[in-house]
């Protein structure tokens, strides 16, 4: 049964992003609210991937991501990038830190739900 | 003498019958030869006439055959043809699900709370994630005024929103009218006119209308409205509305609720003195 962590701060896209994950098959959807609570969790529960928003309080989504591959054992959890930020150096950036996606806002749900399985199969090769 | 020559009448005799006997076996074996020759014929004639039989039976089967087999090429074909109609109706399907599925967790973020600000932070949520605007102003009309008020913005401060009379500009003309206003420009516009909206929402309760839904920018990435944003804005156009509305309403009660009690609260408390 794959973990998905949503770090969004928006209740709105994270039940928007949960309702979406729920085509995932067995997929179970843990929520965090910001970068912070979003590591609270990775330590509470096993995470097979994360899909995160950039623009959040406390502490944002491209910090999480360096803290998360900087971490040894968090460091192979793959990362989608969900932000408003649609500028090519905005994901070249998050894609340099270790974000192993991109998708701009407004999400286009089937896009997403194709990028969730293409890592979630893989992590299960 | 006599003897002798009786002796050679009887060898003639049998000289004779030798050489009938000869021609006899000679013609018997003329005879079998023929015959074998005939058997030989007889027997090419009944293979070759069995190699017929069997070469049209051949032909039968795989004329058969190849027309099952051009059957089922057709079914095959009219399946693949059935299967492609499938595909393109399950991701249509799928696109639709998906677009119900956004709506519905517009609506229920909506009416999910009676407090006012939040009301207006998940209308702000909706039209950020979900239409992908950048620039924006949620004006609410003023009923003593008759004044349209911006009441939350998003990529500019409230206090830059102008303030709108009834009637007056695009704003104004879309909350009289209550028509929704789409410009045929959608990007760059806001470059030349910050304040002249490429997108004009009337929020309405069945024909009244309360306010507006601005849109100045869209987000970079953001090139056009889908079917699923026109149908965002009719949802923001009523639901919106409905959640602003009742909420204002209920947080007003609540206030003018705290006012009385604390009035009554004073008028009970004043004998004590």
């Amino acid at each position: 049964m794959p973990n998905i962590l949503v770090v969004e701060d928006s209740p709105t896209m994270r039940q928007l992003i949960s309702f979406a994950m729920k085509r995932i098959p067995n997929a179970h959807v843990i929520e965090a609210t910001d970068g912070v609570d979003a590591l609270k969790k990775l330590s509470s529960d096993k995470i097979d991937l994360i899909l995160a928003d950039i623009n959040m309080p406390v502490m944002d989504g491209l910090k999480l991501v360096s803290l998360v591959r900087g971490n040894p054992v968090f460091k192979d959890i793959p990362i989608i990038m969900v932000t408003t930020e649609g500028a090519e150096e905005d994901r070249k950036r998050a894609i340099a830190i270790g974000a192993n996606a991109y998708l701009p806002k407004p999400i286009q749900t089937q896009e997403l739900l194709k990028l969730v399985s293409k890592f979630l199969s893989d992590q299960s090769k | 003498m006599e003897k002798e020559s009786g002796y050679i009448n009887k060898a003639d005799e049998f000289l004779q019958m030798f050489k009938k006997g000869e021609e006899f076996t000679k013609e018997i074996l003329r005879e079998n030869e023929k015959l074998r020759y005939k058997i030989v014929e007889l027997e090419g004639l009944i293979e070759k006439s069995g190699d017929n039989a069997r070469t049209r039976l051949y032909e039968e089967r795989i004329k058969l055959l190849e027309d099952e087999m051009n059957s089922l090429k057709e079914k095959f074909r009219a399946v693949e043809e059935e299967n492609k109609d499938f595909a393109t109706k399950y991701l249509e399907v799928e696109e639709e699900n998906n677009n119900l599925a956004n709506l519905y967790v517009a609506s229920y973020q909506l009416h999910s709370t009676l407090d006012f600000s939040e009301v207006l932070r998940i209308v702000l949520e909706i039209v950020i994630n979900l239409i992908g605007a950048e620039k924006f102003a949620v004006i609410l009309l003023d009923d003593k005024t008759n004044e349209l008020v911006p009441v939350a913005t998003e990529g500019m401060g409230i206090a830059d929103a102008p303030k709108v009379k009834i009637g007056e500009g695009i704003i104004g003309k879309v909350a009289k009218e209550g028509e929704s206003f789409f410009a045929e420009n959608l990007m760059n516009a806001e470059e030349y006119l910050p304040f002249e909206p490429i997108v004009c929402i009337p929020l309405k309760i069945k024909e009244h209308v309360i306010g507006v839904l601005s849109i100045y920018k869209l987000l970079s990435q953001k090139s056009g409205f889908t079917n699923v944003d026109y149908e965002m804005f009719n949802l923001l156009a009523g639901h919106a509305a409905t959640a602003i509305f009742s909420s204002r309403l209920y947080t007003q009660s609540e206030r003018k609720l705290t006012t009385i009690q604390s009035f009554l609260d004073l008028l009970k408390e004043k004998p004590k003195k």
